[in-house]
């Protein structure tokens, strides 16, 4: 059977781009084992370790995927931190002292999400102010709401039905990973509704992305937004399209952050859009636009997640290590990035 | 009606026009509390150092003025911004007091060092820094954003590790000197004042100005020109990062200690919108360094005015974030690109006129 010269172009389209997502699954995956064989003793190596990370990142996770989104057009959204901290405040307070029923306020989140998407899409799209600005604004906007909400820390526990949202817990089924403790009692690994959430988001994200007019449109605007305009698209809605997913996203995080730290106050997620833009580079996002995938920034987020979790395991260092190191780490897949760009640029010339 | 387009085209109309809002809106603010309506403007020397609202928004506002100068030439020739400026602040102050405390002492009153090593090590510590963003995004060709989130996520941590996690006081009165007085004088807005005339005069007296230029505008064409476009844009981190470590030691001076976690917190932010408020293009290319020192005092001056309303500091953010949506939004392309229809429909209409007399 002779190979079709479009089976060849998919073999060389594998190495300019997996490539790089490649090599983040090959590093978490050494890195967790690393950190399995030198922390087995403290029960590193236990599956909980794992979920614990999926359970603490999965605010992180649905934020990345609209992060990349964002980033697959040659944009950015720097407002998501502010955003959920906003959300998370308005579920507070809406819950202690406006009494209203949780449902109606995440819904009621998720709708704030899609009005601020829409705003800054809009600057964005139509208005053609470059995307840093709008969406600095709309950071500044969403943390001083967060003040204007309340200024004190609230504590949610007067609603029972989110008080039991967050307290679901399902166990590992078939009682996969189930170890036993230093006291003899069998521990099944369990996970939380968020990590549920995160998982059916990025899952989603990835079918749009992949699948849908509207994921290829994104990719299209990203590449080259002429080239998409003389293709027909029109890219002013299509980037629009693109903050106000992101916003959405973004609010669901904002909930699921919100189920983990049962709390609102106005310096909450502080430098999480720096995290999340972080995980989408690792993950081979370039911030040109163009190229990038929701799998990459899931193992970026995982990494970072792991980075953290090792320094806390270990106890003794200071937990700004944790920032150094996935500085680090991000500075080597940067450079990584411009050494393929270079000898893609080599190539073609 | 020519005469006031004329003056709404000019370069500087933007910056100036939104400091004299400002300043209009805190005048009817004083009217209204019965004050006289120049209350805004004096300047009243109390304890022998001057006082008043002003003098107030220069002192406050020299930190972000003087970021604003280098974060304009990165601006201006790598069409990107510099997000790093702030972490590189709080690390050039932590490693300033680092050095004059000794490493894990949190609470001095000598030095352990000359003060002027500690300084010394501070500016060259972010003039690292800056190397380090411009070799990532000169000769590496990485978006300034993506090369500068690396020590905007790591400036602050390395910070933190210098200070063993703790906040650094030095009790020394010579080290409150850059944050204090000098004779009735701020010595901040001495140190932005120098800063700035340094800058202008190195862009009157040599090319680098239009070597920034001419590479913002198209570092192709400016290579092929004989340009060395590389080494122009790398220098402009290099002299940014120095001047975020300038700001750095202001601001440590200032409370004499190193707060690792909080000097220089959103002031990367500040220094952008000073640029953008200023009427320079982030797309790089042409720049007005007026432009952005004024943009620089009126956020200065917007947040005080704020303040003195009687809004709470972590409320004041969603005021700077409508005014910042405004300006930019009236110096958008298509709001431009409407008017200027508009402006040349006008003229077609009042040439059909004149041809219908």
């Amino acid at each position: 059977m002779k190979t079709s010269p479009l089976a060849g172009n998919t073999h060389r389209r594998m190495n300019n781009n997996t490539v790089l997502i490649m090599i983040t699954i090959a590093l978490f995956v050494i890195m967790y084992a690393a950190g399995c064989i030198a922390y087995s003793e403290k029960g590193f190596d236990h599956l909980q370790t794992f979920l614990n990370i999926l359970i603490n990142n999965s605010g992180l996770i649905c934020i990345a995927c609209g992060m990349t989104c964002v980033m697959l057009t040659g944009g950015i959204d720097v407002s998501v931190g502010a955003l959920i901290a906003m959300d998370c405040m308005f579920i507070a307070v809406g819950i202690e002292y406006w009494g209203v029923s949780s449902p109606i306020l995440m819904l009621l989140v998720l709708l704030i999400g899609v009005a601020f998407g829409l705003l800054q899409g809009f600057c964005v799209g139509y208005l053609g102010i470059q995307p840093f600005i709008v969406t600095i604004a709309g950071m500044f906007f969403a943390r001083g709401m967060t003040a204007v909400i309340c200024t004190q820390q609230v504590t949610i526990k007067s609603d029972p039905f989110f008080v039991g949202l967050a307290n679901l817990k399902f166990n590992m089924p078939f009682e996969i990973g189930a170890y036993f403790n230093n006291k003899g009692k069998e521990m099944i690994p369990y996970f939380r509704l968020p990590v549920i959430i995160a998982l059916v988001v990025l899952v989603a994200i990835f079918l749009v992305l992949r699948y849908t007019r509207f994921g290829r449109s994104l990719y299209a605007v990203g590449g080259n937004q002429q080239s998409a305009a003389l293709m027909g698209l029109d890219v002013k809605k299509v980037r629009m399209k693109a903050y106000v997913l992101s916003s959405f996203l973004c609010s669901i995080g904002g909930i699921c952050y919100c189920l983990n730290t049962m709390a609102g106050t106005t310096t909450q997620a502080t430098g999480l859009e720096m995290d999340a833009i972080a995980s989408s580079v690792i993950g081979g996002t370039l911030l040109t636009g163009g190229v990038g995938n929701v799998i990459g920034s899931f193992f970026g987020v995982l990494i970072n997640g792991t980075i953290s979790s090792l320094v806390k395991t270990n106890g003794k260092l200071i937990s700004s290590w944790a920032n150094v190191v996935s500085a680090m780490l991000l500075c080597f897949f940067i450079v990584l990035q411009a050494v393929f760009a270079k000898i893609k640029e080599r190539s073609k010339g | 009606m020519k005469q006031i387009r004329k003056i709404t085209k000019m370069r500087l109309f933007l910056p100036i026009f939104s400091m004299v809002l400002v300043m209009a809106i805190n005048m009817i603010y004083d009217v209204a509390n019965g004050n006289v309506f120049y209350n805004f403007f004096t300047i009243s020397i109390r304890n022998g150092l001057l006082y008043g609202r002003l003098i107030d928004i220069l002192n406050r506002g020299s930190e972000a003025a003087i970021l604003a100068i280098g974060m304009t030439l990165v601006v201006s020739s790598s069409a990107g911004v510099d997000i790093s400026v702030g972490s590189v602040m709080s690390l050039a102050g932590g490693m300033c007091c680092m050095l004059l405390a000794g490493f894990g002492n949190a609470n001095v009153s000598q030095y352990a060092m000359p003060l002027w090593v500690g300084l010394l090590a501070g500016l060259a510590v972010a003039c690292l820094c800056g190397a380090f963003n411009g070799f990532l995004v000169s000769y590496l060709n990485i978006q300034p954003m993506v090369a500068t989130l690396i020590l905007f996520s790591a400036g602050r941590a390395i910070g933190l590790l210098m200070c063993n996690s703790t906040i650094v006081y030095i009790r020394e009165p010579s080290f409150q000197f850059l944050g204090g007085y000098l004779g009735p004088i701020p010595t901040p807005i001495i140190v932005a004042i120098l800063c700035i005339t340094v800058m202008s005069l190195i862009l009157k007296y040599t090319a680098l100005g239009m070597y920034v230029q001419s590479v913002g505008i198209n570092a192709k064409a400016a290579r092929i020109a004989g340009y060395q476009s590389r080494r122009i844009i790398f220098t402009t981190f290099v002299i940014c990062g120095l001047l975020a470590g300038i700001a750095g030691l202001v601001a440590t001076s200032r409370i004499y200690s190193a707060d690792t976690n909080n000097i220089g917190l959103n002031f990367e932010l500040d220094a952008i919108l000073a640029v953008a408020l200023g009427g320079n293009s982030l797309g790089g290319g042409k720049f007005r360094l007026s432009g952005s020192i004024i943009g620089a005092y009126t956020i200065q001056a917007i947040t005080t005015t704020l303040y003195a309303l009687g809004v709470s500091s972590a409320q004041a953010p969603v005021f700077k974030a409508v005014i910042v949506i405004l300006i930019v939004t009236i110096q958008s392309p298509a709001v431009k690109a409407v008017m200027a229809k508009r402006a040349a429909a006008k003229e077609v209409a009042a040439r059909k006129g004149a041809v219908g007399v």
